[in-house]
């Protein structure tokens, strides 16, 4: 069925036909005709950023914590260029997004009319797929090939951009709800043969370790829960990467903790040692693998991807499953216990002692202290005082995201979102706001460092706006943690320009926006603080006071391979540890 | 390493190329992609946002009525990053099919140029005679130069081409590698 309607209602009547009851932009002359269409109606929320990173962002805090596509809505020009960054990383971590961006009129494309840019140029490297829309014939069947796309295979950000006069033209719109895409077809179960060749493997490893990554999380929950029972049903120790935390409970104790640059002892020395490493939806990146030609030597591995570019690109493996998770991982638990599987348990009782004994190392120690809050007691009280509440993390990036990521322990997928594979500060604030808006009634916390949540800060007054309680948790040590510590590591403790001079009242500059502020310095003090953010209606900016020295450890330097961490109780010069071909690497 | 893990009979990736050595060879891709704006565009610009190298490149629609382009691409790396290219291409949404013709050890490379030469005499007549033996053909002749249609695999052109150079070789344009596979399959 189809009906006569305006570009404009198009894209507005595409996203109540695609279940979109959220979208995050910022208006402006070429999507005028846009907002006039949103305008009319009240079944599209339109959240008002303050900058279009900031929509971006929150597209992605609202994408990851609900398995939806995250929507935004941009002008042309400034408006377009300003969503690149958030565009990046979503495509770096697998985000489903569609972004609307306006277009000068087709006639003034090419004649650097004002607020003209080449955005399908600009995004084609930051985008999954992007499309420029040039006549009004098209419009409805790319808008809903664009959720398709977004949202199937390995998910990433999709760019539509509209010209003005496209906006304004009248044409017939039709809505499909399966779209058989002539090209873009992935495939989704794995190859049976293979499935049951790694099940056979499985049952005869005597080291094995279950690698999983962000991939999981975005296969839907099915996945997270076929893996536990995969899991459970061996026997096996299993890691995650950043992106994966979540899909496997961290308080269980098959669970040996986030593996990679700083991940701990238990996790990447099972990693280097094991003799099978199931490797599902992670991508071996650079921060997980450390020195790529001493990772894990002795293991046979196999890689379960959606993505058939994700199999042998920095790792060789010695089995390539293509396939959504969620099926594969059905596909293994239904074998294991068809095929009356049994892991060799004599041999895994071994594994586990020895991993045990790594796990006694205890590698996310620290020295606490009663003088000054030590940052990764700050988010140890936090998870103790938010555990048991329905409560999202986002993070900004630097040392408060690993130290969230090593000592808040998540139980759930979609409940932690950080910028993983692009490292984006700046991140964390619009996150939880698209995130809050999608959980109106949950606790939302952005944990900040005072350097990353400056990238953003202008989203305060959209979460006020919003009524979007979100709790920024600032670790504030007074530095730019992360710069500072490799300066430490790599340069003989010369700060250059990583000192957060210049600060602003934090606990003001919450009074400014209508927020509320709160300061604490006294480790005997933070638990009823933590309380009074938590308890607070509205948004709170939390600024804790942190030991401004504390490095993050344990860590694998760069040009390191898994079993050659720095551990917190072993290190004294922590500047001597690097090689001059280690210091080369990010 | 544990004998007991059984190794698999499969290549380790479902769609990959023989992995072991790490030589660099040159492989020709056939590609063959919708004919939409850009689709060249993210084709490049594949190849230089990841570092790829791109020896020959030739496009042109070869379906009218759907709007399909065959792309043949000559690049060159280790198996492992040739297979990797294979793989990036493929999640090019527009893109149909990637075909990586060096594997088939099947396919058929021709390339078409036109060389300008110029000269009197003895080394025009020997030119002309060269031009003969190749089987190029005469498609502008003056009275001091000749420009001549060749077309080949590229060893032969490069062959070609050499042997003009003291016979008063000025320029060359060539097309670049288009390939087929042999039999009576598509690609």
């Amino acid at each position: 069925m189809s009906r006569q309607m305006t570009g404009a209602e198009m894209i507005v009547e595409a996203l109540k036909d695609q279940g979109v009851d959220t979208i995050f932009g910022y208006p402006g002359g070429a999507v005028l005709p846009i907002y006039d269409a949103l305008f009319h109606q009240n079944k599209v929320r339109h959240v008002l950023v303050r900058h279009e990173q900031g929509a971006g962002h929150a597209a992605e805090g609202y994408a990851r914590s609900t398995g939806k596509v995250g929507v935004l809505l941009v002008t042309s020009g400034p408006g377009a260029t300003n969503a690149v960054t958030a565009l990046t990383d979503a495509l770096m971590d697998s985000i489903p997004l569609v972004c609307i961006t306006g277009q000068v009129p087709t006639h003034l494309i090419g004649s650097d009319a004002f607020q003209e840019c080449d955005t399908v140029g600009i995004t084609r490297h930051c985008t999954k797929h992007n499309y420029l829309v040039k006549r009004i014939e098209d419009l409805p069947r790319i808008l809903h090939e664009a959720f398709y796309v977004a949202s199937s295979g390995r998910p990433g950000p999709v760019v539509i951009d509209v010209p003005k006069d496209v906006q304004f033209a009248t044409g017939a719109y039709h809505f499909a709800r399966n779209i058989q895409h002539k090209t873009y077809q992935p495939q989704l179960k794995g190859d049976r043969a293979r499935i049951k060749h790694a099940v056979a493997m499985m049952a005869a490893a005597k080291k094995p370790i279950f690698y999983t990554g962000g991939g999981v999380i975005n296969s839907g929950s099915a996945a997270s829960t076929l893996l536990r029972e995969l899991v459970k049903l061996t026997g096996f120790p299993i890691t995650s990467t950043l992106m994966g935390l979540g899909a496997y409970p961290a308080p269980d104790p098959q669970w040996v903790g986030m593996l990679g640059m700083h991940g701990t002892y238990e996790a990447n020395n099972a990693m280097h040692d094991c003799d099978l490493m199931i490797a599902v939806g992670a991508r071996f990146d650079d921060r997980i693998t450390g020195r790529l030609d001493a990772f894990s030597p002795g293991s046979k591995k196999i890689h379960i991807d959606i993505d058939p570019s994700s199999i042998n690109k920095n790792v060789k493996v010695d089995l390539g499953i293509v396939g959504d998770c969620a099926h594969v991982l059905e596909d293994m638990v239904t074998l294991w216990r068809s095929e009356s599987m049994v892991a060799d348990k004599a041999a895994l009782a071994s594994w586990w002692k020895q991993i045990d004994k790594w796990r006694a190392r205890k590698s996310l120690g620290f020295q606490n202290s009663k003088e000054t809050i030590k940052p990764q007691y700050a988010i140890q009280r936090l998870y103790e005082l938010t555990k048991d509440r329905k409560t999202y993390i986002t993070t900004e990036v630097g040392q408060h995201q690993m130290w969230a990521a090593q000592h808040y322990h998540f139980k759930e997928p979609n409940r932690w979102m950080t910028s993983g594979g692009l490292g984006t500060m700046g991140y964390g604030l619009p996150a939880a706001i698209g995130a809050q808006m999608a959980h109106p009634d949950a606790l939302v916390v952005d944990v900040a460092g005072e350097a990353s949540i400056l990238m953003n800060i202008q989203e305060l007054s959209t979460a006020v706006q919003f009524r979007c309680p979100v709790k920024i948790f600032i670790l504030n040590n007074e530095y730019m943690g992360m710069v500072r510590q490799w300066q430490e590591l790599l340069h003989g403790g010369r700060y250059s320009q990583s000192y957060s001079e210049a600060l602003p009242d934090f606990v003001k500059l919450a009074e400014a926006y209508g927020a509320h502020g709160i300061r604490c310095s006294d480790p005997a003090k933070l638990d009823d603080a933590i309380k009074e953010m938590i308890d607070h209606p509205g948004v709170v900016i939390f600024d804790c006071l942190v030991d401004k020295a504390e490095n993050c450890l344990p860590m694998i330097p760069s040009g390191k391979a898994h079993n050659d961490m720095i551990l917190p109780d072993e290190i004294d010069d922590i500047g001597s540890v690097i090689d001059d071909k280690g210091k080369m690497l990010v | 390493m544990n004998a007991a893990i059984p190794t698999p009979a499969f290549p380790p990736s479902p769609y990959s190329s023989a992995i072991g050595k790490s030589n660099v060879e040159s492989h020709t891709l056939s590609v063959l992609v919708d004919n939409e704006p850009g689709v060249l565009a993210r084709v490049v610009g594949l190849f230089s946002g990841r570092g790829y190298n791109i020896e020959s490149l030739t496009v042109a629609e070869v379906a009218h009525g759907e709007h399909l382009s065959r792309i043949t691409i000559v690049t060159s790396g280790t198996p492992e990053v040739i297979e990797q290219i294979t793989h990036q291409l493929e999640r090019i949404v527009p893109i149909h099919k990637v075909i990586d013709l060096s594997l088939t050890k099947r396919s058929i490379e021709r390339e078409l140029a036109m060389v300008k030469v110029r000269g009197t005499g003895e080394a025009r007549v020997e030119a002309l005679r060269l031009a003969e033996a190749f089987r190029a053909k005469v498609i502008d002749a003056t009275t001091e130069s000749f420009i001549f249609e060749l077309t080949g695999a590229t060893a032969k052109i490069d062959d070609f081409v050499e042997l003009m150079r003291p016979l008063g070789l000025v320029e060359v344009s060539r097309t670049g590698v288009a390939a087929i596979s042999r039999g009576p399959e598509p690609i």
